[in-house]
């Protein structure tokens, strides 16, 4: 039993930084209606940059912002070049224009700050905590911890965001329905930057974390890969779909490498978790919390 | 002035039907037909042959099988290097563990086992459509991959699963020389190029379309969406998991699951984007295009920028290139270069004079 809650917690704890990455991808998703595939290389070249202006000496906090910037401009970028000549095309074009944008980001962050492995040190120990395991025997590392506390008020942060302010409600609108939210007045173009850019920010956060914990090479191209189950199970429009789907693929993923992994010889988190997400989609078509899609002639 | 159709009467319903209705069409493409099996065998270098012109058809054969099942079909799949590992290891495993078995029969099985595999993953998508769909096909990527690596019998318990190929022998000759293994793959490719032709134009193709383009309103006029859905990817993995097949047997000799990764995939898909999504002829000019532009890409570094750029950067550059090309494409001509082909086409039969 302890073993279970072990394995379980510490699938949860892992189950969150998937979160991380589907909430970019449902950011965007809600508000554009672009399936970007980019994320992952986006949480590749955040922390790329991160890392790259760090070693050149720079404070931690002002190499956030210039990160955040970098996203910002890529954000920016993206939405200039890409979606706005693509306005009106088939979501599957635009879509596979986001796998072209995944292909340019990876070589840009490589070209940019080279290709290999970088240690990134955020302060906080990937190690148990002491008492808690002095106490029930349960081993919870603190970074996992670290990094469930910065999901909690990342999306706290967000939800308030999109609830409470100007752009939030615009933002919501432009989700809602493009060509009702242009007639009213609101800026397509703008609202799809700043969107763009929160995704950014949410990369930059999602790639310190992933950083920190398997440091920073290419290798976090495939956060992506590990979101793309979790947000089909969640549903592509749903923020808290991104949770909870994150926490119930992270959760299952451990446990059936723990318990089933070893009948079959290991190695089955590569596709255990689509293979999950595949059996919700054939009850719930459109994911845990996705929208009803109603079917019209 | 050339081309033109003016003075060619139709008598009969089946030379209304016929696949190219235009004379000059129909003398350009015996022209390409004899150009590839007769002039490139007898000019082409051995390395034209061996690392150029057999991955651009063994690809151009996946590329089709995918533009079947996305292009006609409007069903999104990131899974196609899972089906050509599926017909890749079966038609290994036919020629191993059954004593002479013909090699084109071990080929057809490989693709059939495919397209089992392919009805299996195609399930799905009789309830999940668009980019659920999409992200369910990665399912068959990597399990695919994962189960011929795990489990040691389908690879003769090889060590990770390398799989050599044995030796292309059809009755009695060898296809051992670059020449014959490019022969004989040209031959398998134009004739299921043909057949793929032929099937998009029949009933069967219509009802592909038709359910690519609405689905709902296709199954109110009376189409089985899913005995047509079903049967999509069983042909789509077919053609993929010929392709497989040959890309083991003709093109590498030698190879692994890891080999058909989801960058295969990613390939195989930027073909049909690039060369013409619902085009039989775009998935050939799309391969051509992704095979030749690594190559093109190497020589200009290697040539041109010789010492300006170091290697790592070089490989980045292309990295960019490649998906620049690729929404570069996507923006200016969705429909890939085979529609720019057929605007070339109609621009030529006003030509010279455009009014």
């Amino acid at each position: 039993m302890q073993f279970f809650l072990e394995v379980l917690i510490g699938g949860l704890l892992s189950g969150v930084m998937y979160s991380f990455v589907a909430l970019g991808f449902v950011l965007i998703y809600k508000a554009s209606g672009v399936f970007n595939f980019a994320q992952g290389a986006m949480v590749f070249f955040a922390a790329l940059t991160f890392v790259g202006i760090l070693e050149m000496g720079v404070p931690f906090w002002l190499a956030l912002v210039l990160a955040f910037g970098a996203m910002v401009l890529l954000g920016i970028g993206t939405e200039r070049i890409v979606l706005r000549p693509m306005v009106n095309q088939p979501p599957i074009a635009l879509f596979m224009a986001t796998i072209g944008l995944t292909f340019f980001v990876e070589g840009l962050a490589q070209a940019m700050w080279g290709a290999s492995v970088r240690g990134l040190e955020l302060g906080i120990q990937d190690e148990p905590i002491e008492w808690m395991m002095e106490a029930t025997g349960i081993g919870v590392s603190k970074f996992d911890l670290f990094a469930a506390g910065v999901a909690a008020v990342l999306v706290t942060a967000l939800a308030l965001f999109f609830q409470y302010t100007r752009v939030g409600r615009a933002l919501r609108a432009v989700a809602d329905d493009h060509q009702a939210a242009l007639s009213i007045g609101i800026p397509l173009q703008t609202i799809w930057r700043i969107v763009w850019a929160v995704a950014g920010f949410v990369a930059l956060v999602a790639g310190l974390i992933w950083g920190a914990r398997n440091g920073v090479q290419f290798a976090l191209t495939f956060t992506a890969l590990k979101a793309l189950p979790v947000l089909i199970l969640g549903g592509f429009t749903s923020v808290p779909g991104a949770i909870v789907g994150g926490l119930i693929i992270g959760s299952s993923e451990k446990l059936a490498e723990v318990y089933l992994g070893a009948y079959v010889g290991g190695g089955i988190d590569s596709w255990f978790p689509y293979v999950m997400a595949l059996a919700f989609l054939l009850i719930r078509p459109e994911g845990l919390f996705g929208e009803k899609h109603i079917d019209r002639v | 002035m050339l081309y033109r159709e003016a003075g060619q009467f139709k008598a009969t319903y089946a030379a209304d039907q016929q696949i190219f209705p235009i004379r000059q069409d129909r003398i350009g493409i015996q022209l390409l037909l004899a150009l590839a099996f007769v002039a490139v065998p007898l000019f082409a270098s051995e390395y034209w042959l061996k690392a150029i012109m057999v991955p651009f058809l063994v690809f151009s054969l996946a590329a089709l099988g995918l533009n079947i099942l996305t292009g006609y079909a409007g069903q999104l799949s990131l899974g196609s290097a899972a089906f050509m590992a599926v017909g890749a290891f079966a038609s290994y495993n036919f020629m191993l563990r059954v004593d002479g078995m013909p090699l084109l029969v071990a080929f057809a099985l490989g693709g059939l086992a495919a397209a089992l595999v392919g009805i299996v993953f195609g399930l799905p998508s009789l309830r999940i459509k668009g980019f659920y769909l999409a992200v369910a096909t990665l399912a068959a990527q990597f399990f695919i991959v994962w189960l011929l690596t795990k489990v040691s019998w389908f690879s003769n318990d090889s060590s990770s699963g390398v799989i050599t190929a044995q030796a292309m022998v059809i009755l009695g000759y060898e296809f051992a020389s670059p020449q014959a293994k490019y022969l004989l793959v040209l031959g398998l490719v134009a004739t299921m190029a043909l057949m793929a032709k032929n099937m998009v134009r029949s009933s069967v193709g219509r009802a592909w379309m038709a359910v690519r383009d609405m689905d709902v309103a296709a199954e109110v006029i009376g189409i089985r969406i899913m005995h047509t859905k079903l049967l999509a990817f069983a042909v789509s993995s077919f053609y993929c998991g010929v392709a497989g097949a040959l890309y083991a047997f003709a093109y590498l000799g030698t190879v692994e699951p890891e080999g058909f990764n989801l960058d295969l995939s990613f390939k195989i898909l930027f073909m049909i984007i690039i060369g013409g999504v619902g085009s039989i002829s775009g998935a050939f000019l799309g391969s051509a295009f992704i095979v030749l532009l690594p190559i093109f890409l190497d020589v200009l570094v290697q040539d041109v920028f010789a010492g300006l750029l170091s290697p790592t950067i070089a490989s980045n550059m292309q990295l960019m290139v490649f998906g620049g090309l690729i929404i570069f494409f996507l923006i200016v001509e969705p429909h890939g270069l085979a529609r720019l082909w057929q605007i070339a086409k109609e621009k030529l039969r006003l030509w010279p004079f455009p009014h």
